[in-house]
């Protein structure tokens, strides 16, 4: 067994000890073959000296035990990560961003306290995964939706900490947007409620985001100044039917155009959903023929690929999206929106499926596009794509936010797209995602795995990514631990004034800095690299 | 919503007996989105929990199409028909992981919900298989 760096042995026993009369023996785990469990599966690091890992894990069942096992962190000042689910794979999994640290595994807190079927909401625990929260409302036949991101697996609470989405309406894709009063524990162990719960009895916690004063609930996301023991969240009442639809456009220069009539319609309250701009000719993965067409950047790159797209019938561009309410409603908008998209040559809006809710249970699997319907799944969790493929062991993904201007974002890919060849790095995705309100994020899944030369290639084509887009005043909404300090130093107005401004908060609220040291490029004093 | 070992071995000592009926009375292979019905075998119960999403039947569920490239009908994709699963096997990939598949961590399959979903899996089948399939040699 291994100490946290700068914490003699006999003090981390100690605080095992405690921690043991705290949680239960049983819940709290030292052992190699343990600890292995917390390794971030997909860590750019993997397997290598700066790879992120646990020294100890304490896994509480109550807030009462969250309360004291901090208190015996912050007495003895042992760095503690506290996790969710623990699913945060391609942004660091269950690895703390500061090697050595005790992850306080949250995962047995999974109660569901409420759903109010009347006011569409839900206040839950950490451990409360989307799947755990589909079926308990399936169970009770309430008619409500959830919102989920592509891992199922995932928990509301973690999700939305890391700024998470998902594809249904806004705002309950944007899962911290959607949030409504969390219940916090500092690092000294004190409870606090944001929102309408700081009023003792409180009848609207779930209702009124602001209570009386600042609202503090952004400090606790992406950051580590307390631990999130409860959260609530709006969800959507569930629609009378959903459409799905697919919007097409032909040409490779019809791109800025679909992208800014698709994000006027958003903007106009037309399309509500998530929705992605993708090509199968300009995205990722791309066969041999394709790479070497996109490779050649002469006049001739264009016409090439238009004609790749005829002879393969293939829609140079598509978007996904769906529709809800009242079925009248909905076709009524469906036709301002087919008479938008249409006013680009030769383009056009496919319905491909109308449901009406609920679905019948024998109706589920079959789904079609089950994110955009609120139904949990782990769908892209593919590790063999083809016969005789490479096999596919995880990702990093490269996440700018760009702004909503077809003609920027086109840029952007074809820029993006020329650093990953100068790189040799194929990544999934480079869609234009519609994924938080108001901001397009592009997603490239960079592949990491087990053999240390690929990573090492994947981490300096990520870091050049990061490079050209801050050089361009795009950056990433979320990152991977390995370059958090890298992603947070591009936010640096005026000589790092709100780094500074974190770094005050992290001292004032946790003087010891044994929350989550690192995560965000937030340090404790101890451990900052720049004072 | 809550799993303890301790609950979940007593609830596995009642259910022995209701086993046979539960069993007829639900499909062999695990759905993903309709809650676990009361009287679920504890291992399918887990399986159906924390494995199905990945390893159900139908579209949607990446463990079972990746093997499906895998195996290419040499093995069936679905884990639930195989009949070649060794205990040592199953412990192994729920602990280890696999490519896309992450370790599962004891806050999420306790060790006595893993030996369940092992006894489920490997439960006497008819036929079983002549080569029981291995672990991989060594991963790091
Ligand atoms: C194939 C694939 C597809 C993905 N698609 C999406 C997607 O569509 N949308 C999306 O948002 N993400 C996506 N992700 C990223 C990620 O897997 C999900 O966001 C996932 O939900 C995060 O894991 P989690 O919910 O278990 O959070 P956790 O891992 O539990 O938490 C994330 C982080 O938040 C902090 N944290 C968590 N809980 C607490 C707490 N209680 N108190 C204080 N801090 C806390 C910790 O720093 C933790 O590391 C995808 C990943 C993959 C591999």
């Amino acid at each position: 067994m291994k100490a946290p760096p700068g914490i003699a042995p006999a003090r981390f026993e100690q605080a095992l000890r405690k921690w043991r009369g705290i949680v239960g023996a049983d819940w709290v785990f030292t052992s190699a073959q343990d600890l292995d469990a917390y390794r971030d599966s997909y860590s750019p690091l993997y397997g290598e000296v700066t790879e992120r890992v646990a020294s100890a894990v304490v896994a509480p069942d109550s807030v009462e035990q969250v309360q004291e096992v901090l208190r015996v962190a912050h007495a003895a000042r042992i760095p503690l990560y506290a996790i969710s689910t623990g699913k945060n794979l391609t942004y660091g999994g269950s690895a703390p961003a500061y090697s050595g640290s005790v992850i306080l595994d949250l995962k047995r807190m999974n109660r569901i306290l409420e759903v109010s079927e009347r006011n569409a909401f839900a206040l839950v625990e950490p451990g409360v995964s989307y799947f755990d929260l589909y079926r308990h409302i399936r169970e009770r036949g309430l008619k409500l939706w959830i919102d989920c991101p592509d891992p199922g697996w995932g928990s509301l609470v973690g999700n939305s900490l890391d700024h998470g989405a998902g594809y249904t309406s806004a705002p309950f894709r944007d899962h911290f947007e959607a949030r409504c009063g969390m219940e916090v524990v500092l690092a000294d162990g004190q409870l606090l409620r944001t929102g309408m719960g700081a009023l003792p009895n409180s009848k609207t916690w779930q209702q009124f985001r602001y209570g009386m004063g600042p609202m503090v609930d952004g400090l606790f996301a992406q950051s580590n100044f307390g631990v999130v023991t409860k959260m609530g969240f709006w969800l959507m009442p569930q629609p009378e039917c959903a459409l799905l639809l697919t919007a097409e456009a032909g040409r490779h220069d019809d791109g800025p155009a679909f992208i800014d009539a698709l994000a006027q319609l958003g903007y106009e309250g037309l399309i509500t959903s998530q929705l992605f701009v993708e090509s199968p000719v300009m995205g990722f993965p791309m066969g041999p023929e394709l790479a070497r067409l996109r490779a050649d950047w002469s006049e001739r790159r264009v016409p090439a690929l238009e004609d790749y797209a005829r002879r393969n019938g293939l829609v140079f561009w598509s978007a996904p999206f769906a529709m809800y309410g009242h079925e009248d409603v909905v076709r009524t908008q469906l036709a301002h929106i087919r008479r938008r998209i249409e006013q680009i040559p030769g383009a056009r809006v496919r319905e491909t499926a109308c449901l009406r809710f609920p679905l019948a249970d024998d109706q589920l699997a079959a789904a079609p596009d089950k994110a955009r319907l609120g139904i949990p799944s782990l769908s892209y969790f593919v590790s063999r794509f083809a016969p005789g493929a490479p096999l596919f062991e995880g990702h990093i993904d490269f996440s700018p936010v760009v702004p909503l201007d077809g003609q920027t974002l086109r840029e952007a890919q074809d820029l993006f797209d020329r650093i990953c060849q100068e790189h040799g790095i194929a990544p999934l995705g480079g869609r234009v995602l519609l994924y938080h309100l108001r901001a397009a994020c592009l997603i490239y899944a960079v592949p990491v795995g087990r053999d240390p030369q690929a990573n090492a290639r994947a981490r300096a084509g990520f870091a050049r990514l990061m490079e050209v887009a801050a050089a361009r005043g795009w950056g990433e909404y979320r990152i991977h631990p390995a370059f958090m300090d890298k992603g947070i130093g591009y936010y640096n107005y005026n000589d790092g004034a709100l780094l500074r401004f974190h770094e005050r908060l992290k001292d004032a609220v946790d003087p010891h800095g044994i929350l989550s040291a690192g995560r965000y490029g937030i340090w404790p004093r101890h451990l900052r690299k720049h004072v | 919503m809550k799993s303890r070992p301790g609950r979940l071995a007593c609830a596995a000592a009642q259910l022995i007996l209701l086993l046979g009926v539960a069993q007829a009375a639900q499909p062999t292979i695990s759905w993903t989105w309709l809650p676990v019905p009361a009287g679920t075998d504890p291992g399918k119960a887990a399986f159906m929990r924390a494995c199905a999403v990945c390893h159900g039947d139908g579209p949607d569920h990446p463990g079972t199409s990746s093997l499906q490239i895998k195996y290419e009908g040499k093995l069936p994709a679905l884990l639930e028909q195989r009949t070649d699963l060794t205990p040592d096997l199953v412990r192994y990939y729920v602990r280890n992981g696999f490519a896309m598949m992450p370790r599962f961590r004891k806050t999420e399959l306790s060790d006595a919900e893993v030996d369940a979903i092992v006894n489920y899996l490997t439960r006497v089948r008819p036929e079983p298989a002549a080569h029981p399939a291995q672990p991989p040699a060594s991963r790091q």
